[in-house]
């Protein structure tokens, strides 16, 4: 187990180094210099000379060739030192984890709608298979999987904000409102959006495990032995239905942070999306490096983590004996 | 999860699957005897779901293709008749400067389904390459190999193609050659996995032992012999490309303009949802409709081809 870990985690390390190099070259290698938002005349009043433009270089860090620039932004980055934003003149570091928790909490009930909902879906489906109610589940599972997700956030703020008037279309907070019962109503819409394709995901999963659990033989000998088949379902079938679905969780954090950018720039929620997409519009690009690397390592410990759980999870799995 | 299986897991499954496969002896040899394309006619005439989506996918090519027969100008302005209803002239009414919302998605079509079909045959191409090298010469090619699947498969790619785009000015031939190079994992895997065990049969083994090049062997003899799995997975992968596209599209990092894509329409219709809702639903559907019925089609292959999952 410890040598499984120790392989997990050199991996995941090594991963994650290439992952910074790739997004670093991306970005160095991109035509168009950050420095145009110090350079307009705007901004400076007049046009900056050649020395204190190569001063400015040098105090972001911009100076020398690729390798020393990647070099002094890793070191820096493990360090805790992100750099500063070149739009707010703010630590990158404070401006991602000042919208961390909108786009944590975001996620979290995304994900736990998700799964509220997949288990009964994919429980019922798995054990009435090919029956009616198994097509009407598997059919809202291929419409889940299919659906443009910024297409469900216009059609829902379409009938719930414009036409109903339920729910609020955008942002976190009404302006001058101060309650939690105010967030979770902006938050109910993006929430439903970013599930609907984890559901479909985690339904088709469950149900093709109840399928192969039923016909294992301790179901068997449980129903022989006069246990209810509702006794079954959640003693037994469900404990070992979690267990796929727990790596599954850990996998599907990509899309997660991906459908986060889109559905937070549907719905205007104030998150790591939103703050993504306008560095990258503004071509903030200690931001755009910073969020980009935030992104890939909760991805990277979410793999991580579900390899972990999945030891934990069944004793039976000897892993690293390969 | 393949990795936690011990050889003698594999090998138990795979005499699970001969076990199986000579209880349907008949049923098997049949299968074998049939060309790539007699197997999907007869795999989509059993089930009628296939066929209608085949059927709701084929009217929605066939239009895109012939767009030009639409009495509008997906272009020409009208604004005396801007942001009109539905109507007998315009069946899905007309957008914000009065263009005819029909004839301005299934021009859109052609984007969308081009870009995702381009986007699927490189993925497809880079794929069964690295997969049918990776399976086919093993060790450690392999083992790095896979890494570098792995890596990719760990990047937020819609992320990292923003980023991307947001230097580089996107065009047809950049969107497709990005969409492919975060696509082509999921086909690695599978190609890989279907080499392993084709490498190990007797033809090719014989081939082997006749002194036929190795390239010439994965080029004739393995990747011919996995066609079904690659068409699925071909299917599946316009699928994701088509959504893909249309999410950078709506972020407006997609095809650029003048130029459009359901998902650029979308972008649009966004700005006009309070005055008229109709603009935001035709593309939508178009895309939904669309990736809907390759998944349905991909999956129904997928099911009729894989004799485990015959019951």
């Amino acid at each position: 187990m410890k040598k499984f870990i120790t392989k997990r985690f050199l991996q995941m390390m090594l991963v994650w180094v290439l992952v910074s190099i790739i997004s670093f070259s991306v970005i160095f290698f991109a035509p168009g210099d950050p420095l145009y938002m110090y350079m307009t005349p705007e901004a400076t009043g007049r046009k900056l000379t050649e020395e204190e433009l190569q001063a400015m270089r040098e105090s972001l860090g911009l100076d020398g060739t690729a390798v020393e620039q990647y070099t002094s932004w890793a070191t820096k980055m493990v360090q805790g030192n992100w750099g500063i934003s070149l739009t707010t003149k703010e630590p990158v570091l404070n401006e991602i984890l000042k919208k961390l928790p909108a786009t944590i909490g975001l996620m979290g009930a995304s994900l736990i709608l998700s799964l509220i909902v997949a288990i009964p879906l994919g429980l019922i489906a798995g054990t009435h298979k090919n029956s009616w109610i198994d097509n009407i589940i598997s059919a809202i599972t291929y419409v889940g999987v299919s659906m443009p997700a910024f297409w469900l956030g216009i059609m829902l703020i379409i009938v719930f904000s414009m036409q109903l008037g339920w729910l609020p279309s955008s942002g976190m907070r009404t302006i001058g409102v101060v309650s939690n019962w105010d967030v979770i109503k902006h938050g109910i819409l993006p929430a439903i959006v970013l599930s609907l394709n984890n559901m479909a995901v985690f339904v088709r999963y469950i149900r093709s495990n109840t399928i192969t659990q039923m016909e294992e033989e301790y179901v068997q000998t449980a129903l022989s032995k006069g246990i209810g088949k509702r006794g079954i379902m959640y003693g037994h079938v469900l404990k070992n239905c979690m267990l796929p679905v727990i790596t599954t969780v850990g996998s599907r954090f990509g899309t997660l942070v991906t459908g986060s950018f889109i559905v937070e720039s549907v719905f205007a929620w104030p998150g790591l999306g939103t703050l993504g997409m306008s560095s990258i519009n503004n071509r903030d690009y200690p931001m755009v490096m910073g969020i980009t690397m935030f992104s890939c390592t909760i991805l990277l410990l979410g793999n991580f983590l579900a390899d972990l759980l999945y030891g934990i999870a069944d004793p039976r799995i000897k892993i690293g004996k390969e | 999860m393949a990795k936690l299986l011990t050889p003698l897991d594999k090998a138990a499954i795979r005499a699970e699957d001969f076990a199986k496969a000579v209880k349907d002896e008949n049923k098997v040899e049949a299968s074998f005897e049939r060309t790539v394309f007699q197997q999907l006619v007869s795999s989509f005439r059993q089930n009628k779901l296939a066929i209608l989506c085949l059927i709701v996918l084929l009217t929605i090519i066939l239009s895109s293709i012939f767009a030009f027969l639409s009495p509008y100008d997906p272009d020409e302005m009208d604004v005396m008749n801007k942001m009109a209803g539905p109507s007998a002239e315009h069946w899905f009414g007309t957008d914000e400067l009065g263009r005819d919302s029909f004839t301005r998605a299934l021009y859109g079509g052609r984007v969308s389904l081009s870009v995702g079909f381009s986007a699927m045959v490189v993925s497809v191409i880079i794929g069964t390459l690295i997969g049918s090298v990776s399976g086919y010469v093993g060790g450690k090619v392999d083992a790095v190999l896979m890494r570098v699947v792995d890596i990719f498969q760990s990047v937020p790619s819609l992320l990292m193609i923003i980023v991307f785009f947001s230097f580089v000015p996107s065009n047809m031939v950049t969107l497709i050659i990005m969409l492919a190079l975060f696509s082509w994992t999921g086909v690695a895997r599978i190609v890989r996995a279907q080499t392993l065990t084709l490498k190990e049969r007797d033809f090719v083994v014989a081939a082997k032992v006749l002194g036929v090049s190795h390239a010439k062997i994965i080029m004739r003899h393995i990747v011919p012999n996995m066609a079904t799995q690659i068409i699925v997975a071909a299917s599946l992968s316009v699928a994701g490309a088509i959504l893909d596209e249309s999410a950078l599209s709506f972020l407006g990092y997609g095809v650029a303009l003048p130029k459009s894509s359901w998902g650029s329409m979308l972008q649009n219709a966004q700005q006009y949802i309070l005055y008229d809702p109709l603009l935001a639903l035709i593309p939508g559907a178009f895309i939904l409709l669309t990736v809907l019925c390759l998944n349905i089609l991909g999956d129904v292959l997928q099911h009729a081809l894989d004799p485990r999952l015959h019951k």
